[in-house]
């Protein structure tokens, strides 16, 4: 049954293999260093399958409904008497679905990079750093503790960090490196007060007590934090919004997703494991943690996490359109897609029919981990071709990289929506809550879904047909077999995942929850999307003026996407014109001229007044003679008056 | 006589080795092996400390010892740790290790050198385990006069102003102090008997209100000169860029931190309600401190200025947390000393060895250096990380536990005072970032750094032994925080009892 023991080695696997690596890798382990890491993900992928099958076939359930286990906790430090982190690990279907992908999605990650990174010099740190990062993803979704939860999302952070400034040297990817880390420490800031907000009045760091006793109506914590307000609006509201501000912030939403496209800068098996599949999605994880609190106590603020989505969905869709790296477009792709689960949640209700959203959040959740992994570890396998991230380097790669061309494909039909691809399932449910729930929001939806094929197989297009090649430029074949199988295994799973009947097993409220296609319904999206698909089709399969004329046409709408309409540089007047230039110039004028002359200016004032003092030890005996006559002179004349 | 006293014993006894000492090997050697013995001492007394504490034996103050000194002033050496003074014996004697590590290459007037050193860890350790404030004063005093010399024959830069600067401001602070102290010794026989220096006996002496109210700012703002309070700060800047590496850790370190101890062992405890009603005027001073020294760390250029202002940063966590008068920020406050300590020290420490490779400290002169010295570059990145509260890194778990016991004050003031001090932590992860992104990546912009040597042996131990210290508390804070609870419980009664009365 389910074991402590070895749920714990699921993250403990990888962080003893980052040890290993880390700090033997680079003399001792180099060439074994890849070898290593991939094992220990291999054992701990396996753990996990069995973890999860367990879970949900054999102990999970209590009388129908899936229960949250915590396997074992111990106390890491305490704030006070009932406040305190624990380190725990806590199974429940959401954590269970998030360490299969997890460790499946690293487990591919891995196995391609065997041989895409083979050659680099500092293989065995980059083999650290990815064992790094599986060890914080997984010690984050397993979290038992809102705070064990913040630790491990730092730790993802930083992971993201090194690997997104793996190749150092080059100025762009550590400034990208930065970005991504000070955008998302900024979004972490809200994270950190939401959490101070929440416990304070909950009394409990710990997940299952909290939920419990926020969203339970008429508890005395619920009363307190709700009858406290802040600005009018009662400081649940605030901590929610606050929790969900870090969230947006990992999951780049808008206006906090600058960081991502710019996170492309790291090595592509990178992008597809954490700015694709697994780690930018933690936002979404975490709402739908603590979604119980969020629907039954608080919908103002699962209104905000709705709309946040719905813009960034959109927003990302029109930037994905315009941008001409193939990994950028992909990187706006995800935060599109991310948009799709946010607002899902954001239209869910809890239990029953009304918990749709929340399903089809995390069911899209699952799937797009699958294709968007296999999306970039085919755009790996292209630029490891071409050398090149730029559409324009590209063209007619079909004949020269056929497996890399068919998953591919297989990836975009699956994002495009259309059956019977996963992308297809999970979306159509997204779409249903949306209709149900919140009329706009579904418009928007819907819009972008065409969108979404559209620019998906303007990317496809242009990559694999429009121009050919002249074939003896790219002499060397297609990546070995360590690329091509994960590509091959993800493809399969992508065409398969949309029949798992997922609302047997993840549901807002852990009851099985049914849902079915209707045909019907279905029809408008997926027309949609063969529109998309159409129009793509006819601007890029061969080469044509039609997207120019196109662009000019749409004019200032066409550059604003091109430019992703300047939200970089509204950040960089706010951060670097305004605090860096101002705030931080005043304050090291001011310590340098104000307090630091001040502290000058006391000792100059001694020094005159010691040199004006020793002007009177001349060491002239004549001066100190003169000195004596004066004295007495005036005592004679003192003495005079008062005797007089 | 008890083991507590080989703890200000030994170093006597090394320095004066070291006199005897032939040679700079031999003095190297000699004190390598003292400070070594040193932190075994201390090990050995913090296990002596967990068998009591094991035992049953629940009182504030253990291992105490007692000499009549001068009886008729009423002053004697008293001694006696509990779990925070504690902490500070084992920051101090792993910095000062390292500091004898790295000062490795130190080849003028050596012997001098290293006989100053031993002589303000004499200083550091007799302070935090004196019980009598007249002789914990005489520490403090040992610990200020010899960095004069050190800054001033073995610094660099502006040298002599440096020196001068600093070793007149720390005296500013021991003057303010002293008046403090004499303040506080003359109340305290009010209710009869004789006036008194003892810190057990004055704790239970209730000093008139309006006493407190003009002897605490003497007593909080002279230990705060000390801490790097805002706006007596500037001697950090100046001091810690012209000192030599080990002095340069051994001020940030365990200087800085005779302030903080003072501040809640000296000032706080024997004045609760004076300490209370300056409470808010403290916050306002840390929080300046926090945020402005963040944002001026930003526009710094030579890296020992960077970490100086981000340490008058970070020491404002310190006061922050004093200042909130909750049990968890006053652990915060003592873990964001022992952490700040070894994380500067470990700082201080690797820019040293960066400048004595290539004799520049200005983040513009250097790029690319992690390619040339992985083992340097991932030191000072791991000091970054620390540095900006990095979870597994000590940084960490203080202030947060700094901010989860400020949070413990509801009203609007501390709440602001709170949040001001979590949206540094953004700052702080701004330039330090910038500083490692500067000097360690990007192309290797200098030909010449091709040929630099990557750490040698001293180096090593000494980054491996702070970055071990730093992991441990990071990795397992309830160690630290579990040795401090008691000693800030024990406070916190008496500043509790003060608000009743107020």
């Amino acid at each position: 049954m389910l074991s402590a023991t070895y749920i714990a080695l699921i993250p403990l696997l990888p962080l003893a293999s980052f040890l290993l690596i880390g700090l033997l890798g680079k003399r001792y382990l180099k060439m074994a260093s890849g070898p290593i890491g991939t094992l220990s993900l291999l054992l701990s992928c396996a753990l996990a399958c069995i973890t999860a099958f367990q879970y949900f076939f054999q102990a999970g359930r209590v009388n129908g409904v899936f229960e949250k286990i915590t396997v074992f906790k111990f106390a890491w430090l305490n704030f006070s008497p009932n406040v305190s982190i624990d380190m725990g690990l806590v199974l429940d279907p959401i954590s269970v679905m998030m360490i299969l992908v997890v460790t499946l999605i690293a487990l591919m990650v891995h196995i391609y990079s065997l041989s895409y990174m083979k050659g680099e010099e500092r293989v065995s740190t980059y083999f650290s750093f990815l064992s790094l990062f599986t060890f914080s993803m997984l010690g984050l979704v397993l979290a038992s503790n809102i705070f064990q939860m913040y630790i491990f999302w730092e730790l993802v952070g930083l992971s993201s960090y090194l690997l997104i400034g793996f190749y150092f040297d080059k100025p762009s990817a550590v400034a990208a490196a930065k970005k991504a880390f000070i955008v998302t420490r900024f979004a972490d800031l809200g994270f950190l007060i939401g959490i101070l907000i929440l416990s304070f009045h909950a009394e409990t760091l710990d997940f299952t007590t909290l939920i419990s006793r926020l969203s339970t109506p008429g508890s005395p914590w619920l009363l307190s934090i709700s009858s406290a307000s802040f600005m009018g609006f009662s400081l649940l509201t605030w901590g929610l919004v606050l929790l969900f501000v870090g969230g947006a912030g990992k999951s780049a939403m808008f206006p906090l997703h600058i960081w991502l496209p710019d996170a492309m800068e790291g090595p592509t098996p990178v992008s597809a494991l954490i700015h694709a599949a697994t780690m930018v999605v933690a936002g979404v994880f975490m709402v739908a943690r603590m979604f119980p609190v969020y629907a039954l106590s608080c919908p103002a603020a699962l209104q905000v996490v709705a709309w946040t989505g719905a813009i960034s969905s959109l927003f990302a869709a029109l930037i994905a359109c315009t941008q001409t790296d193939i990994k950028r477009v992909l990187a706006y792709s995800t935060m599109s897609q991310i948009g799709y689960m946010m607002f899902a949640l954001g239209v869910s209700g809890y239990g029953g029919e009304n918990g749709l959203g929340y399903t089809a959040s995390l069911f899209h959740l699952f799937t797009h981990a699958l294709f968007k992994a296999l999306l970039f570890l085919g755009a790996g396998a292209v630029i490891h071709y071409v050398h090149s991230n730029e559409l324009s380097k590209m063209g007619g790669l079909r004949k020269h990289i056929p497996i890399t061309h068919i998953t591919f494909l297989v990836a975009c039909l699956a994002i495009a929506g259309v059956p019977p691809f996963s992308g297809f399932f999970s979306k159509e449910e997204i779409l249903m809550a949306s209709y149900q729930h919140n009329f706009p929001i579904y418009c928007i939806a819907l819009f972008t879904a065409g969108l979404t094929a559209f620019y998906m197989f303007r990317l496809y297009f242009s990559i694999f047909w429009k121009k050919e090649l002249s074939a003896d430029s790219h002499a060397h074949g297609e990546g070995g077999f360590a690329m091509m199988f994960p590509l091959v295994l993800l493809a399969l799973f992508t065409l398969g995942a949309g029949f798992i009947p997922f609302g047997k097993f993840i549901s807002s409220d852990g009851l099985p929850l049914t849902s079915e296609v209707h045909l019907g319904f279905s029809l408008i999206p997926v027309l949609l999307s063969l529109c998309g698909i159409f129009m793509a089709m006819a601007f890029y399969k061969k080469e044509s003026t039609l997207p120019d004329k196109a662009a000019t046409v749409l004019g200032e709408l066409y550059k604003a996407s091109f430019n992703k309409f300047k939200i970089d540089e509204v950040w960089l007047k706010v951060t670097k014109g305004f605090l860096f230039g101002i705030v931080g110039r005043f304050a090291a004028w001011f310590d340098k001229s104000i307090i630091n002359g001040a502290i000058d200016l006391g000792a100059s004032f001694a020094e005159v007044v010691s040199d004006t003092v020793r002007m009177l030890q001349t060491g002239k005996v004549q001066d100190y003679a003169a000195c004596v006559l004066a004295g007495v002179l005036s005592l004679c004349l003192y003495f005079l008056y008062v005797w007089m | 006589m008890n083991s507590l006293f080989l703890i200000v014993l030994w170093p006597a006894l090394s320095a004066l080795a070291i006199l005897l000492c032939k040679g700079a090997k031999q003095v190297r050697t000699a004190s390598l092996v003292a400070s070594a013995i040193q932190l075994g001492l201390t090990l050995y007394i913090a296990f002596e400390y967990y068998t009591l504490r094991r035992a049953g034996d629940h009182s504030p103050f253990m291992m105490q010892s007692n000499l009549n000194w001068f009886p008729q002033f009423g002053i004697s050496l008293h001694m006696g740790i509990d779990g925070i003074s504690l902490a500070m014996l084992l920051l101090t004697s792993v910095v000062v290790l390292c500091g004898v590590l790295v000062s490795w290459n130190i080849s003028y007037l050596t012997k001098e050198f290293y006989f100053l050193l031993i002589l303000l860890s004499m200083g550091a350790y007799g302070f935090f385990i004196s019980l009598d404030l007249f002789t914990l004063f005489f520490f403090l005093e040992l610990a200020v006069i010899p960095k004069f010399m050190l800054i001033g024959i073995w610094g660099s830069g502006r040298k002599e102003y440096a020196a001068m600067k600093l070793a007149l401001m720390l005296m500013g602070g021991s003057a303010l102090i002293l008046i403090g102290l004499l303040g506080v010794y003359f109340n305290s026989h009010t209710s009869g008997g004789l006036p008194t220096f003892d810190l057990l006996k004055l704790s239970v002496v209730h000093i008139p209100r309006n006493a407190q109210h003009i002897l605490f700012p003497f007593l909080f703002l002279g230990f705060g000169v000390f801490t790097a309070i805002f706006p007596f700060h500037t001697w950090a800047p100046d001091g810690h860029s012209s000192a030599p590496t080990a002095a340069s850790m051994f001020l940030a370190g365990i200087s800085m931190k005779l302030g903080g101890y003072g501040c809640i062992r000296v000032a706080c405890l024997l004045m609760p309600e004076a300490a209370q009603y300056y409470g808010p005027a403290i916050i306002v001073l840390a929080c300046i401190a926090i945020l402005y020294g963040a944002f001026a760390t930003m526009m710094q250029k030579d890296l020992k200025y960077i970490n100086a202002y981000s340490s008058v940063s970070h020491c404002g966590f310190v006061l922050l947390g004093i200042a909130m008068f909750t049990q968890t920020a006053l652990i915060g406050a003592v873990m964001q000393m022992v952490s700040h300590g070894l994380m500067t020290a470990l700082f201080f420490a690797v820019i040293g060895m960066l400048y004595e490779r290539t004799h520049t400290r200005m983040t513009a002169d250097m790029s690319g250096l992690l390619k040339i010295m992985p083992f340097l570059g991932t030191v000072f990145i791991i000091a970054g990380l620390c540095s900006l509260g990095l979870p597994g890194l000590s940084g960490f778990v203080s202030e947060m536990t700094i901010f989860m016991g400020s949070w413990q004050r509801p009203d609007a003031f501390h709440r602001i005072a709170t949040i001001l001090a979590c949206a540094s932590i953004v700052v702080t992860a701004v330039y330090i970032l910038r500083a490692a992104g500067k000097v360690l990546m990007g192309p290797i912009s200098n030909e010449h750094f091709r040929s630099l040597k990557d750490a040698a042996w001293n180096e090593k131990l000494a980054s491996v032994i702070l970055i071990l210290s730093i992991v441990l508390i990071g990795v397992a804070p309830f160690l630290l925080s579990g040795l401090i609870r008691p000693g800030a419980f024990e406070i916190m009664k008496t500043i509790a009892n003060a608000t009743v009365l107020n």
